[in-house]
């Protein structure tokens, strides 16, 4: 089919994995290191197997808070000159550097990562319409150029992401020098296709990130729906629906968080007539509308955006999913384990149902400090 | 004029189990079996045998066979049996040649080379016996978003007329009157028990099943047979209806031998009288003109009911979907090369259209190019032989399936393709009232709701083994598909990738 090898030199249709996933937010909006991010993605090794991790932080870049921070991959020095031409013809470089690296073992034939802070047309006016502008340019990057992708593309924050483990990564990206309000961290265990630079998680399409454990099985409905508004799965792995399922859904049709996830994740016919009224047409109506977006299969994600981090799993819960809660902070891991590493005095922590979502928000009043 | 064909089936009988009951003479409505007095013995005219087996079922002894009389013709690729036969019959008749229940070619079947993914560790299979697992499907428009009230959860999108089917196959249109109306009524009773609709075809619904309105299609064809407002009130669903797999191009026919009393009364025509609906439909010549009628409908009807725009599949099907949803329509149902009808011309319906596996990969390809596959939803039909089938067609990129032959077949029809005779032997494609009364409608309601319910299950199994447990999950999900023998051409127009890959 079309697209079907954009710059994935594995051409396969989706990458299957088992992964580690945690996610930690300061909901009054502190920043805070990497230190136990990794600690605890690293407690959960033996859940990925060096084929990829990665790690999303917001809050990353307060300095260029106005502008789109792209994270971009090359693969040659001829796709950096390339991409670059592009970049200065839509948009106003505010600056941009080489991503900081440290040499580390394990980590071997890193792609060229270098960082733009752009604005659009010269000026950053916060529109909707400039979202819609940087997601055409990311995805004719990702689509039109050989041995480029944008690998982050939203303001105030980043991906770091690389084959590897989850460590190891954070190593290489020196990634003790950022401080964000909230972290979400992927191990990555593909077992069906080798791991690349371009599919490890966290996915992201502006300033959205999701880092997933599982698989979906209804991929190829999602993704031929999400291509009639103009999406190309372009990574070639199922997790890239969830990221733009969710820029459909919340940014560009405006549905808050809590009607966002009874789409990915929605009750069972016979679950609705149980419940309120208003409850049962709403979502009587979201499964007729959005019937392709239902991610089917077995999967934890954990969905990230300015202020909001999401933990959601698949209806009848085939992937585990912790919770835990302590004063301001929030943790969303696979396993317990890595959240009581960090965090021994828990305020609270459960085992949401299959489906239900925990969404954590920075408090009304908090910035980000 | 003395006939030149030779017989196609040979009529065994036991002599050692034969009783003489003559219930086979009573059984076969061809004539073939005759009770000889004098000789007090059941004779049989080979010649007059159509291969229905009623006989041989109904038989108390088991005494009757019947087995197909090899023609001994000289081996010929060009100048086969079938070729020389329809020669003789239209030397004899000097007529179009007619046949029913459908192409029986060999036209490369795509389904049977189609094979379904399975879940195995990473994804897990999910037992459909311990999990929940979804069928319901709805059918009609549904917009490109939902919003809501400012600040709350209350939905402020009002959605176009949906209906839901609990499970993905609904019966196809089979007008009362090429059917009987105990068939009609089989029809309807199953389709209410199970949750899905049946289709009454261009003739009309008998009042004495209107009460199965909420189960019910009300197909409005060329010939408005038996359209009034009660028809369309009484209906959920309205099919305008173009085409049909069976004779694209070609319209409806039937013969006023089979325009009985109460036919005559449902379709609102003179007893004994031809029903011809013409193929064009006279206030339809194009698009705009499509558009006029499917919104009188829903004008007719308040806007409570889904309209369906029924199509033949040929080259430009992709093409015309895209204009019909255009024009409002709600639903669209593709008939493929493989559908049946009571009477086609024989050269039409094995030569005209396509397989409806190309054509339905073709239209959600284009609807989805066009941005507009969710305004409608997709109906396939023409040769839906299995919860296979059905699995692979929702695949491919349907809602839901019809099925026709295969439910006269749960009836008894064994695809004599004698139909347009009226003479049917189980009752089916008949409206004589002897013959009518051996469909008998809690019986026939009962095998079909069984087969309905014993396709269900196995969609479910066939669901739960690809690590789904919504069937909308599956819907256009043709990454569950991989192609066995099929050319690269074949496969990019069904946008399956080669097995192995």
């Amino acid at each position: 089919m079309k697209g079907m090898s954009y710059n994935n030199p594995y051409g396969d249709d989706k990458v299957i994995s088992a992964c580690s996933l945690f996610g930690m937010m300061d909901t009054s909006g502190r920043r805070f290191s990497s230190g136990d991010v990794v600690a605890a993605i690293s407690s959960m090794h033996d859940r990925s197997n060096g084929l990829g991790g990665g790690f999303a932080v917001y809050g990353l870049y307060p300095e260029y808070a106005q502008c789109y921070a792209l994270h971009i991959m090359f693969l040659s020095r001829e796709a950096r000159g390339e991409v670059e031409a592009l970049l200065r013809a839509n948009f106003r470089i505010v600056f941009d550097e080489e991503v900081p690296t440290r040499e580390t073992p394990g980590i071997v034939d890193p792609p060229i990562l270098w960082r733009y802070f752009v604005e659009v047309n010269g000026c950053s006016l916060g529109t909707p319409g400039d979202d819609d502008y940087v997601l055409e340019k990311v995805m004719k990057i990702n689509t039109g150029c050989e041995d480029a992708f944008v690998f982050s593309s939203g303001k105030n924050m980043g991906v770091f992401k690389g084959a590897g483990y989850p460590e190891q990564i954070a190593n290489y990206f020196r990634l003790e020098e950022y401080q964000g309000y909230l972290w979400t961290a992927h191990g990555r265990f593909p077992t069906n296709s080798p791991g690349w630079w371009g599919g490890a998680h966290p996915f992201n399409i502006l300033d959205w990130t999701v880092v997933h454990n599982g698989e979906i099985s209804s991929y190829g409905t999602n993704r031929r729906y999400l291509e009639m508004f103009g999406y190309h799965c372009t990574m070639q792995t199922d997790t890239e629906v969830v990221a733009y399922a969710v820029d459909l859904l919340r940014r560009r049709h405006g549905l808050p968080m809590e009607v966002v996830t009874r789409v990915l994740a929605p009750p069972l016919w016979e679950h609705i007539p149980l419940l309120p009224p208003e409850e049962q047409a709403l979502d009587t109506a979201l499964r007729q509308v959005y019937s392709s977006l239902l991610l089917n299969g077995p999967f934890t994600v954990i969905i990230a955006h300015q202020g909001e981090m999401i933990g959601l799993t698949d209806r009848i819960r085939l992937r585990p999913l912790t919770v835990g809660e302590k004063g301001d902070r929030l943790y969303l891991s696979s396993e317990e384990s890595a959240i009581r590493l960090v965090c021994p005095d828990l305020d609270r922590t459960y085992i949401p149902r299959g489906g239900e979502p925990i969404i954590g928000r920075l408090a009304v009043q908090a910035g980000v400090r | 004029m003395k006939t030149y064909l030779p017989p196609r089936f040979v009529v065994e009988r036991d002599p050692d189990r034969c009783i003489t009951c003559k219930g086979c003479v009573a059984q076969c409505s061809f004539g073939v079996h005759s009770y000889d007095r004098e000789e007090d013995a059941i004779r049989s005219q080979d010649e007059l045998c159509v291969g229905c087996h009623r006989c041989a079922i109904f038989c108390p002894t088991g005494a009757i066979r019947i087995k197909r009389a090899p023609q001994d013709y000289r081996p010929n690729a060009n100048w086969t049996p079938e070729a020389i036969e329809d020669i003789i019959k239209q030397a004899e008749t000097g007529g179009i040649l007619l046949t029913g229940m459908g192409n029986d070619k060999p036209y490369r079947i795509y389904w049977d080379h189609l094979v379904l993914n399975a879940s195995q560790v990473t994804n897990p299979s999910i037992d459909p016996l311990r999990e929940p697992m979804e069928l319901r499907t709805y059918l009609g428009r549904k917009p490109d978003r939902v919003e809501l009230e400012t600040g709350t959860l209350k939905l402020k999108t009002r959605l176009a007329p949906q209906v839901a089917i609990e499970t993905p196959i609904l019966f196809s249109a089979l007008s009362y009157g090429a059917v009987s109306l105990n068939v009609h009524e089989s029809l309807a009773r199953a389709a209410t028990e199970l949750g899905t609709l049946f289709n009454t075809g261009e003739g009309g619904l008998h009042s004495k099943l209107y009460k199965y309105g909420p189960n019910t299609i009300a197909q409005v064809a060329s010939g408005r047979f038996g359209v009034h407002p009660a028809y369309l009130q009484m209906a959920r669903v309205l099919e305008i209806k173009i085409g049909q797999g069976a004779k694209p191009g070609i319209g409806g026919h039937l013969p006023g031998e089979k325009v009985s009393e109460d036919v005559a009364a449902t379709r609102m025509i003179p007893r004994g009288t031809d029903a011809l609906s013409p193929a064009p439909q006279h206030d339809i010549y194009s698009i705009e003109d499509l558009a006029q009628l499917v919104h009188a409908l829903k004008e007719a009807t308040n806007y409570t009911k889904p309209v369906s725009v029924k199509i033949a599949a040929v080259h430009n099907s992709a093409a015309i979907a895209s204009g019909m949803v255009r024009a409002g329509a709600d639903i669209i149902a593709l008939d493929g090369l493989r559908g049946a009808t009571g009477a086609a011309p024989k050269v039409i319906r094995d030569n005209v259209g396509i397989p409806i596996e190309m054509a339905l990969a073709a239209v959600d390809t284009r609807l989805r190019q066009e941005g507009i596959r969710q305004q409608a939803s997709i109906i396939v039909a023409g040769g839906i032989r299995s919860s296979a089938d059905v699995v692979k067609a929702i695949a491919l990129g349907a809602d839901a399936v019809y099925i026709a032959t295969a439910a006269l077949i749960a009836l008894g029809c064994t695809v004599c393709q004698q139909c347009h005779t009226g003479k049917c032997a189980w009752g089916i494609c008949t409206t004589d009232p002897i013959l009518s009364k051996r469909v008998n409608p809690e019986i026939g309601a009962r095998r079909l709701a069984n087969l309905l319910r014993a396709w269900s299950l196995e969609i479910k199994e066939m669901l739960g083994g690809m690590g789904v447990n919504a069937i909308e999950s599956l819907r256009g999900n043709r990454l569950h598909l991989r192609a066995v023998g099929l050319t690269t051409e074949e496969m990019e127009v069904l946008g399956v990738r080669p097995a192995g890959s």
